[in-house]
């Protein structure tokens, strides 16, 4: 490898992030073509993956040697200190090279190699079907239809092929409507909501000046509205704060609500009449929007709503702060929830939640189809309709379900994830932790909601390892068109056989499948209800985490329960044989030893104690204590300072990739 | 009987409104004593709604019409609301329970002095030395705490934790008390710990317990009065307090002696959590019992003054202060980082809340051993364990996933690491369904796999009939 001067660096010793005392373990860091390797003395390993080091930095050289700090994109952060200077700055230029390139065909995922056959590698990238999955939602119907207007990417590069659109919404309007559309970006379904006749639909902002109107995008709406005939009405909601949009508006219109509800023409006839000296403003607003939202003057029977749910810039600075805040050492209470509060973090996370929450009620009580929009339709669009989908349908909240929704809103609809999590050296303006926000959406709903998610946490945390990771196909390039020219299923791997190889690891014990209650997720978006997620941003600061794991322990008991079941029929069913036989006057001696036999095995599987846990996920790995000079009141107590000859016992987070 | 004198009013036809999570109930209420009872009529279910009258922190009524509406504010964070039909009733009723919530008066004392009392074999406890302006020293004591040191291994250390800052320390000579001279006391070392107390320990509970009460609140201002009011900075000093005492008798095997002012308040935070996380006896159900029997209640907290008011008493506090709470919040935080080793589960920690604000046994009450044999409380009331201990109750208090740990256990007390307790904080304001969903479902799992356990035998018995 060009990049690599130095392979072997020793005497390497490796801070502890929030210790004051320089607690440190020593050890040696290698350097290969894809990770960085850093083995203690006592044989433990760290590995961290190029791709996922989101920043190198060599501080100003001290007494004991060169301090190198290594922020990675999955929240690890390690502090080496190279004894030589030149090792340091010769392994500081391997990384700032090997952690950004600059084409595709250099990512991990090209080389990566688990040791399958092309035929195996095909049934790996199969394994999930969109086309069944909008089967399996009803879909195409009576109302809905797939169209066939995208098939070359003709009228929208950024969307995938199979498009469901309204069966009376023509190709011309379709083409029509894409023109008006930014990016091309037409309406079209996201989700079919069977037993309400209701679509969740999503599109790009409307490119209307200040009187542009589009027949084609109207007649659309119109046709995606009668497309449900449960309800007269549709929803367009756009997901954008109004103040950003115009500012001069926040005047005119109370715009504390945040769903502010602009009724349109005919509504206004049938429901709220408003003076006419409002209507004047509202349309004059409207005019002055330009480029912006739907002139509701131009689309009957279209109630309209915003969401405020701040743009890719906001949510990265924000994350960004909250992230500093947590990382600081000697962290008080007070500093953590102020900084937890002007980071904006959790008012965020809340919104976007808020928003999917309006979507499942708009779908849920009044049976309307929604049409979801942002700017782009690419960011705040896909998590409002993953999340209102995930709300409202059972199958998301299962493993397979949930790999499903991601290649569906996110994948499929163009999330731009190479851009968003900076996989090449680029535009750093492009990322943003908006898929990150998303997960932790969803692990805010399991926390709500523990018996309503066939997954766990982990689960999540795998995930979000891995569309950083680029050691799996799926999350590489910003859209079907681009993944289709990298020849992604000819080159790479895909993520989901290799997670669903290790389910266990991801099944939620609690999990209650048949549970009526969890139909439908109503959560309550009260403040106090959203936390700081410390298994996220701090998975690798193992001191942080609870010492022993529920899930494990329960997940074990279930699967013994499970065993022990199974023993108990068959053993039960031997003794119905054995009873007949019996009855028959056949007991033989022979039949005794054949029912002997089974009682050792069932020995065996009832000293469950004995059997080792299940392997968990690193972040919620089983410890039965921890060591007092792990966590800060031991640097209380200078007064104890006698030199501390015993090491401290707890393994640093070793998050092995899957490899 | 005074009670009689108290009650204008016995019954009246009302309504309950017990929060938005609870149906309304109508019925004919009642006052008596002790309680107050709403009975839902014939035809309505049979059960009868039931609450303690002690347990009322801050009442208010008003009138509208020929009805009137009271609102209990309860010790527990309960907030009711009663709509009664008939003004005088309603002003009678209140009127009840204003006078009857602070049911008879206890006498009062000051609390004792105790100087140096000796608890454990290596951690101590005791109230400040009483050295005065005039530096006044006691060799008696000086003499015990060197036979501490000295009956311990040979070269052993002390230390003694001040729950005060070396400034108040220094000033409580002013008033009679003090800290230990270096001088007087070789082999013993000072290190303060200051712990908030009092006053400023029931404004932040009385500040979070508002704070938790406003649903509407925008996430900004929820999180900033989270910040403001300084709980769980006051739990994570609690705790690490309680660590740096444990880790010194653990890990420097050196004596401890903690101490603040009177040594019944922050003092006792200390000693009981050290213990807990190093003791794996008293992290079992009787264990847990005995420690704050041992010490809470015998070493002399003074519960009736410090649970006199909860969190909504508009009363400007005197004595009142959530030392007690805050200890339960600490041993709640340590249960949530090694959830397997505590033998009792949230609901103990609960129940021990709320007996001790407001309860029917005899186990919280009074304010020290002296007060409580004055007042004759074990001859006459009854025990609070006693009723704890039933069959019934154990379901609620225990943890189905004990497993004995024989290690000490040392939390993480970094804020990240520690939760608002919102079992007990917003147990009131948020449905609490999904996770009681949960933890039944925990049971089961359990229950199941004793079941299944305990069924092999069975199979195996009707096997070797064969």
């Amino acid at each position: 490898m060009e990049h690599i001067r130095t392979t072997k660096v020793e005497q390497v010793k490796l801070l502890d992030r929030f210790s004051s005392s320089n607690k440190a373990l020593t050890g040696t860091l290698y350097l290969t073509a894809t990770h960085l390797l850093f083995i203690d003395f006592h044989q433990k390993e760290t590995w961290i993956l190029h791709h996922h080091i989101a920043s190198v930095e060599k501080l100003a050289l001290t007494t004991s040697g060169c301090p190198l700090v290594i922020q990675c994109k999955n929240f690890r952060t390690v502090h080496f200190i190279v004894p030589r200077e030149r090792d340091c700055h010769d392994i500081y230029n391997s990384l700032l090279q090997l952690s950004k390139q600059a084409k595709y065909e250099d990512l991990y995922a090209f080389s990566y190699n688990p040791k399958q056959n092309d035929s195996e590698r095909l049934r790996g990238w199969q394994l999930i079907d969109l086309a069944e999955e909008y089967q399996r939602m009803g879909v195409p119907n009576s109302n809905w239809q797939l169209s066939d207007a995208n098939r070359d990417y003709k009228i929208c590069e950024t969307y995938p092929k199979e498009l469901y659109v309204p069966r009376i919404a023509s190709k011309p309007i379709i083409v029509g409507s894409s023109k008006f559309r930014s990016k091309g970006r037409f309406p079209v379904l996201s989700y079919y909501h069977q037993s309400k006749e209701a679509a969740i639909c999503r599109c790009s902002q409307p490119l209307s000046g200040f009187s542009a109107r589009c027949l084609e995008d109207e007649h659309l709406l119109q046709a995606i509205s009668k497309a449900n005939p449960a309800n007269h009405y549709m929803y367009v909601v756009d997901t954008r704060p109004r103040h950003r949009m115009q500012s001069w508006w926040a005047t005119q219109k109370d715009i504390g609500r945040i769903i502010v509800r602009i009724s349109s023409r005919i509504w206004n006839d049938e429901k709220i009449r408003e003076s006419d000296e409002k209507k004047r403003l509202n349309a004059m607003a409207n005019r002055a929007a330009g480029k912006g939202y739907e002139n509701e003057d131009n689309y009957s029977n279209i109630r309209f709503q915003f969401v405020g749910i701040e743009n890719i810039h906001v949510m990265r600075s924000s994350l960004q702060r909250l992230l500093e805040v947590s990382g600081t050492r000697g962290l008080s209470v007070g500093d953590l929830y102020s900084g937890l509060q002007s980071s904006g973090w959790l008012r965020h996370v809340q919104a976007v939640l808020g928003a999917a929450v309006v979507l499942a009620k708009a779908v849920t009580t009044e049976s309307a189809s929604v049409l979801v929009h942002c700017s782009d339709g690419w960011d705040r669009t896909s998590q409002v309709c993953s999340l209102g989908s995930l709300l409202l349908d059972p199958y998301y909240r299962t493993v397979r379900g949930f790999m499903v929704l991601i290649e569906k809103d996110w994948i499929s609809f163009g999330h731009k994830f190479s851009e968003r999590c900076g996989h090449l050296d680029g535009d750093p303006k492009e990322v943003s932790p908006v898929f990150t926000q998303f997960l932790e959406c969803v692990w805010h709903l399991t926390e709500q909601f523990p018996q309503a998610f066939e997954f766990n946490e982990a689960f999540l945390l795998q995930i979000h390892e891995h569309i950083h990771s680029c050691q799996f196909g799926n999350f590489i390039g910003n859209c079907q068109k681009e993944r289709e020219e990298l020849k992604l299923k000819e080159k790479t791997y895909s993520l989901w056989p290799f997670l669903l190889e290790d389910r266990v690891k991801y099944l939620n014990p609690l999990y209650q499948p048949q549970a009526q209650e969890f139909a439908v997720l109503e959560p309550n978006t009260v403040s106090f209800n959203f936390k700081f997620w410390r298994n996220m941003y701090h998975q690798f600061d193992r001191t942080l985490h609870p010492r022993q794991s529920v899930f494990n322990i329960i997940a074990n008991m279930n699967e013994q329960n499970k065993q022990l079941e199974n023993d108990i029929k068959d053993l039960e069913s031997q003794i119905k044989q054995c009873k007949n036989k019996q009855a028959d006057g056949v007991l033989t001696k022979e039949l005794l030893n054949s029912v002997r036999p089974e009682s050792p095995t069932l020995k065996t599987s009832l000293c469950f104690k004995e059997q080792t846990l299940l392997p968990g996920n690193d972040a919620l790995r089983t410890i039965d204590s921890s060591n007092p000079a792990d966590n800060r009141y031991s640097e209380y107590a200078e007064e104890f300072s006698k030199p501390d000859p015993a090491v401290v016992s707890l393994e640093y987070g070793v998050a092995r990739m899957t490899c | 009987m005074e009670f009689s004198e108290l009650i204008r009013t016995g019954q009246a036809q009302a309504e309950l409104l017990r929060g938005p999570e609870a149906p309304p109930l109508r019925g004919t209420l009642c006052v008596t004593g002790h309680h107050l009872l709403l009975s839902p009529g014939p035809q309505a279910t049979p059960d009868l709604w039931l609450l303690l009258l002690r347990s009322v922190d801050s009442i208010e009524k008003r009138v509208a019409g020929d009805c009137g509406t009271i609102t209990l504010r309860c010790k527990d964070l309960r907030v009711l609301q009663l709509d009664i039909e008939g003004v005088e009733a309603t002003l009678n009723i209140a009127r009840s329970i204003e006078g009857l919530r602070l049911g008879d008066a206890w006498h009062f004392h000051p609390p004792e002095r105790y100087y140096k009392r000796v608890a454990r074999e290596v951690l101590l406890r005791s109230s400040q030395p009483l050295i005065g302006p005039q530096k006044r020293r006691c060799a008696e004591d000086e003499a015990l705490l060197r036979a501490v040191l000295a009956g311990s291994r040979p070269g052993a250390r002390g230390f003694i934790v001040d729950t005060r800052s070396a400034q108040t320390a220094k000033q409580a000579r002013m008033t009679g008390g003090g800290t230990e001279a270096k001088a007087a006391y070789p082999g013993w070392k000072r290190l303060h710990r200051p712990l908030e107390r009092g006053r400023p320990l029931q404004e932040s509970f009385v500040h979070l317990v508002e704070a938790c009460g406003d649903l509407e609140q925008s996430m900004d201002h929820w999180l900033s009065r989270l910040a403001g009011c300084r709980w769980l900075a006051h739990v994570k000093e609690a705790l690490s307090t309680a660590c740096l005492a444990a880790q010194g008798m653990e890990r420097e095997g050196a004596c401890i002696l903690v101490h603040g002012a009177e040594g019944t308040d922050s003092t006792l935070v200390v000693t009981s959590l050290a213990q807990l996380i190093l003791d794996p006896s008293s992290r079992t159900m009787a264990g847990f019992q005995e420690l704050v029997e041992r010490e809470w209640i015998q070493a002399g907290h003074p519960f009736q003054l410090r649970c006199a008011h909860s969190a909504f008493s508009h009363a400007r506090p005197k004595h009142e202060a959530p030392t007690f709470l805050l200890f339960l919040d600490c041993v709640w935080q340590l249960g949530r980082q090694f959830p397997l080793s505590l033998e009792f589960g949230e609901g103990m920690l609960l129940a021990l809340f709320d007996h001790a604000y407001a309860s029917p046994f005899g186990t919280f009450l009074c304010n020290s051993e002296q007060e409580r044999c004055l007042c004759e409380v074990r001859t006459r009331t009854h025990s609070l364990w006693s009723g704890l201990n039933q069959l019934k109750e154990q379901r609620k208090l225990r943890n189905p996933l004990y497993v004995p740990n024989p290690l000490a256990l040392w939390p993480s007390v970094e804020p990240q690491s520690l939760r608002l307790w919102q079992g007990l904080f917003l147990r009131w304001t948020r449905p609490p369904e999904p996770s009681e969903a949960a933890w039944e479902k925990v049971w089961q799992i359990v229950t199941d796999q004793e079941k299944t356990e305990g069924s092999q035998p069975t199979v195996s018995a009707s096997e070797l009939q064969l």
